[in-house]
């Protein structure tokens, strides 16, 4: 039998604005346990919530860049559970009136181009952390977190693999970093998500019943986790048992998926309009203020980078594939005239080491500046190509200014002709059978001979000059 | 030299002719709450902060409107560094960390916080027989109720101890005890004043508002609380109006709107004398009677009882043991944790309303109960801003009949829900809406309410003035008329 598998995201996106979603308590992360916490994060007796216009804003850009329509009246509710890490008891989120509804999203797939539509993104305040492993027998609580604006990004149910799920997941990503309303960052689990799964058969026309599967925070683990429920569903039905609505917790050290609640013990969140509220109103003048000021996108960006600077397609795509990488580029290029050059490296070597350690570009030591100041060395003829590649590998250790490196080690480029000729004859001197065979025809030894004298000079002369010297001695 | 049964502009008029010293007000309150100790009005007294900031007024003359006045306060406004319970067993240790907006506008206009008063457990009840610190009593008679849930503020007023207290008003608060113990009292329009630092019964209803002995007091103390708090999205940005401008002004053409839909039949014909007697006083001031329809009023106490329980069922669940206030003793999970410490720290009366909220909020309930209510309660506005197209205010008796006994009406709470009968539909409406002493029924007193139009309470305080220069009800003390 075939099944067909249909899934749909939620995905938290913690919007970066300074203060949380209703008090002005810091959103900072990595703080001490306890520390940015005010009154009303705490939910003490008889305070009151004040919504974050910042936090609006930033949902808006997200709703404008999703050609989303854009709630000018949006209004929020109560939801309702006991845990100890929600201080009031309730979490203050959009049920009714979201900020943004009916977007959607450019998606690459294996098969190509694949448009997803989003349903809705909706304001809601973060809770807080349950630490259980620091206190025996007891459970900490960390109100850090707690009232920290999240946009939660729900998708239709369209997606159909977990390939594709992941790469939803990350041109969402690459959306609200390029928008400048989230930082992306997965590891401090500043995007987080919830993924329905259900399965059917081809031809079926109703969709099958669904789990949910809790809080996965990193690519590889979405597809693992989805590859499994999708696996356990179809062996669940086809051993002639159904599939029970239930919310499943992701076990990434086992890989396996497992039962947290079912429908049954599922929550009534009781649900209505939080009177402590009234609903946000945003005006022409703001939508319009946001809409004037979206930042580039990375389509308009490839584009651009096309058109204006002539870099080739497959480098232009590479480089507006994140936020960090164009801002590199863009920055960079702006301490040398050759931005050709600049993106030839970025897409070369320099993806080639972030690729080895598995990180991200504004993760590495190599700063904008630095990268400029190298590229425009190579290009002013300060250093040969090769050298840049050893002074690139220090900037990687330890980050140190290019043109320091370049006095330090004594690496730059000879240019003085008198002594790359001296060099030159020295060499074919100490080579005679290698000049004689080359004479007799076999013109692959000038390469040999270049080799050579670059080995003398530790690899500071420059290589055309080279070439046009030997050239000219063998001639 | 004594300020028992004094009103805050005879107090000022004390200290300004230097009758009296700050230090030996501030005395005179304490040594009256030890008489009338009894009464079981406060439930946490401030002393020392008060002598100290009583000799700081005597050392350093203020012109600050209610300098040195002291007041009482509810015990459900957040008092930083003073107790805080609400009336609950849950909070008997809470000592919050900041105050409340609205009292920190009175205490900047110079008044002193003498103490925090008793009331029903978060404001649930009528009677302040929900407290967990015990019953307050009514000074006109010790086995009667003062009313709910502000009872200790108007108990202590009523028995000369303070000359104002703060009050809060969900559905009646306010007004229903000032009429069991023959004060006046006020519940602005919603939003008026700042509601930070109130803890929540029913936010969308509650309103805190001053209680005192005059109508006079009450625009003074008005003056005072009522501010636009960026803290409090639902407080009003609206002008407000110097609330004494109007007092004076002639009532001659003016109109008063007489529900015609509300049933007096099942009242005393004593209360409806009393009532009757009043719209008489105010004719013969050259007030107009009119006629207005409330068709929906008869639904605001069913409407009341489904909104208010709803957003307390949700406004109570921060009290879980986890964070402040009181925790059970060894829960043996996290469960028994909320279970033990919710069941331990609040009592019956709010027990109840949590399970009534939590019911109408349900899934599969809320569009019968939650969505219909407020639907109705769109209604009871409509008809208010209706009548007041053709009146300038809206009188009924505040209650059913004057103090009723301790324990008469415990075991049935729909009894009890019905005392609010003529106060819930202001706070339905967002109205601003006033008591005032009008009559005494076998030596107990018992109020009349004037309802005004969203933001109008410059009317209902000049009604209400007016009334006072022509009848002496304000006047009469447990103790007889005050000379």
């Amino acid at each position: 039998m075939s099944w067909e598998t249909v899934i749909g995201l939620e995905i938290h996106a913690q919007l970066s604005t300074k203060s949380k979603l209703f008090s002005g308590g810091s959103t900072k992360f990595g703080a001490e346990s306890n520390t940015h916490v005010d009154l009303v994060d705490m939910g003490l007796p008889g305070v009151l919530p004040v919504a974050n216009k910042e936090a609006f804003y930033k949902a808006i850009k997200f709703g404008l860049a999703t050609g989303a329509h854009i709630n000018q009246i949006s209004s929020f509710d109560r939801k309702n559970y006991f845990y100890p890490d929600l201080p009031k008891g309730y979490q203050i989120t959009q049920m009714t009136k979201p900020i943004v509804e009916k977007g959607s999203i450019k998606v690459s797939t294996e098969n190509g181009e694949k448009i997803i539509n989003i349903t809705r993104a909706h304001l809601e305040e973060d809770a807080g952390k349950s630490i259980h492993d620091l206190f025996e027998g007891e459970t900490g609580v960390d109100l850090n977190r707690a009232g920290t604006p999240l946009l939660e990004i729900v998708s239709e149910p369209e997606i159909s693999s977990a390939k594709e799920a992941v790469a939803y997941f990350k041109a969402i990503r690459q959306l609200v970093t390029f928008l400048d309303i989230c930082d992306g960052n997965m590891a401090q689990g500043s995007m987080r998500c919830d993924v329905n799964v259900s399965i059917k058969k081809i031809d079926s026309k109703e969709l099958g019943t669904r789990a949910e599967l809790k809080n996965i925070n990193s690519f590889k683990f979405i597809e693992k986790a989805i590859n499994f429920e999708i696996e356990r569903q179809i062996s669940v039905i086809e051993s002639g048992e159904s599939v029970v609505q239930e919310t499943r917790l992701y076990d990434s050290d086992k890989n396996e998926t497992r039962s947290m609640r079912s429908k049954e013990e599922a929550n009534d969140y009781r649900y209505f309009p939080c009177p402590d509220l009234l609903p946000v109103v945003i005006s022409d003048k703001e939508l319009n203020e946001i809409k004037d000021n979206l930042p580039e996108l990375p389509e308009e960006k490839q584009k651009r980078y096309i058109s204006e600077i002539g870099l080739e397609s497959s480098e232009a795509k590479i480089i507006s594939s994140s936020k960090a990488m164009a801002d590199m580029f863009e920055e960079a290029s702006k301490k040398t005239d050759d931005a050709k050059m600049t993106a030839k490296w970025l897409v070369g070597d320099i993806s080639a080491l972030l690729n080895k350690e598995n990180i991200e570009i504004d993760e590495s030591k190599l700063s904008p500046e630095n990268f400029g100041k190298l590229i425009e060395r190579i290009s002013d003829n300060t250093i040969s190509g090769k050298i840049a590649k050893s002074v690139l590998e220090e900037v990687w250790e330890n980050g140190n200014d290019v043109d320091e490196i370049i006095k330090a080690k004594g690496l730059i480029q000879i240019q003085d002709e008198s002594l790359l000729e001296q060099i030159a004859t020295q060499v074919l001197n100490s080579n005679p059978d290698q000049v004689a065979a080359y004479r007799s025809g076999k013109d692959k030894l000038f390469g040999f001979f270049v080799g050579q004298v670059m080995k003398e000079t530790q690899g500071k002369a420059n290589p055309k000059s080279v070439n046009e010297i030997l050239k000219k001695i063998l001639s | 030299m004594t300020i028992k049964y004094k009103t805050i502009k005879e107090i000022k008029k004390m200290i300004s002719q230097k009758e009296i010293s700050h230090k030996e007000i501030i005395q005179d309150v304490y040594k009256l709450v030890k008489e009338n100790v009894n009464l079981n009005a406060f439930i946490t007294l401030n002393e020392e902060k008060s002598l100290k900031k009583a000799e700081n007024f005597d050392n350093n003359p203020s012109d600050s409107s209610l300098a040195g006045i002291p007041i009482a306060q509810k015990d459900l406004f957040c008092t930083k560094g003073l107790r805080t319970t609400c009336g609950s067993r849950i909070l008997d240790n809470f000592i919050p960390p900041y105050t409340a907006t609205v009292i920190e506008n009175l205490e900047n206009a110079g008044c002193i916080s003498v103490g925090k008063t008793n009331m029903d457990e978060f404001a649930m009840g009528s009677s302040n027989e929900t407290s967990y610190f015990g019953n307050v009593h009514n000074p006109w008679g010790d086995n009667l109720v003062p009313g709910g849930s502000s009872g200790g503020s108007a108990s202590a007023i009523a028995a000369g101890i303070v000359p104002a207290a703060s009050g809060t008003d969900t559905g009646g608060s306010i007004r229903q005890p000032a009429s069991l113990c023959g004060i006046t009292g006020i519940k602005p329009t919603y939003g008026r004043i700042s509601r930070w630092g109130m803890i929540a019964f029913a936010s969308s209803l509650d309103q805190a508002g001053p209680m005192a002995r005059t109508v006079e007091d009450c625009a003074l103390l008005l003056n005072e609380m009522c501010s636009h708090d960026i803290k409090d999205t639902t407080s009003l940005d609206n002008e407000i109006p110097n609330f004494e401008d109007n007092l004076n002004n002639s009532l001659k053409g003016k109109k008063i709107g007489v529900v015609k839909d509300l049933d007096l039949s099942s009242l005393d014909k004593d209360v409806i004398e009393v009532y009757e007697n009043s719209l008489k006083e105010f004719i013969s001031m050259g007030a107009e009677l009119v006629d207005v329809s409330l068709p929906n009023l008869a639904l605001s106490v069913p409407t009341y009882y489904v909104v208010a329980p709803a957003e307390c069922s949700s406004n109570l669940s921060r009290f879980d043991g986890v964070k402040f206030g009181r925790r059970s003793k060894d829960p043996k999970s996290l469960e028994e944790l909320y279970v033990q410490t919710r069941s331990e720290g609040f009592g019956d009366e709010v027990k109840r309303r949590i399970l009534i909220g939590s019911y109408v909020l349900s899934a599969g309930y809320y569009d019968a109960y939650y969505k219909k209510a407020q639907q109705v309660r769109r209604l009871i506005k409509q008809d208010f801003d209706k009548a007041f197209l053709s009146v300038d205010v809206i009188m009924t008796p505040t209650t059913r009949g004057p103090a009723f006994d301790i324990g008469s009406k415990g075991s049935d709470p729909i009894q009890m829900y019905l005392e609010d009968l003529f106060t819930i539909s202001a706070n339905l409406a967002g109205l601003p809406a006033m008591s005032l002493p009008n009559g005494n029924i076998d030596n107990k007193p018992i109020g009349l309410q004037i309802i005004g139009n969203f933001l109008d309470e410059s009317s209902i305080l000049n009604f209400g003035h007016m009334y006072q220069t022509k009848t002496n009800w304000h006047m009469f003390s447990p103790e007889g008329v005050i000379q």
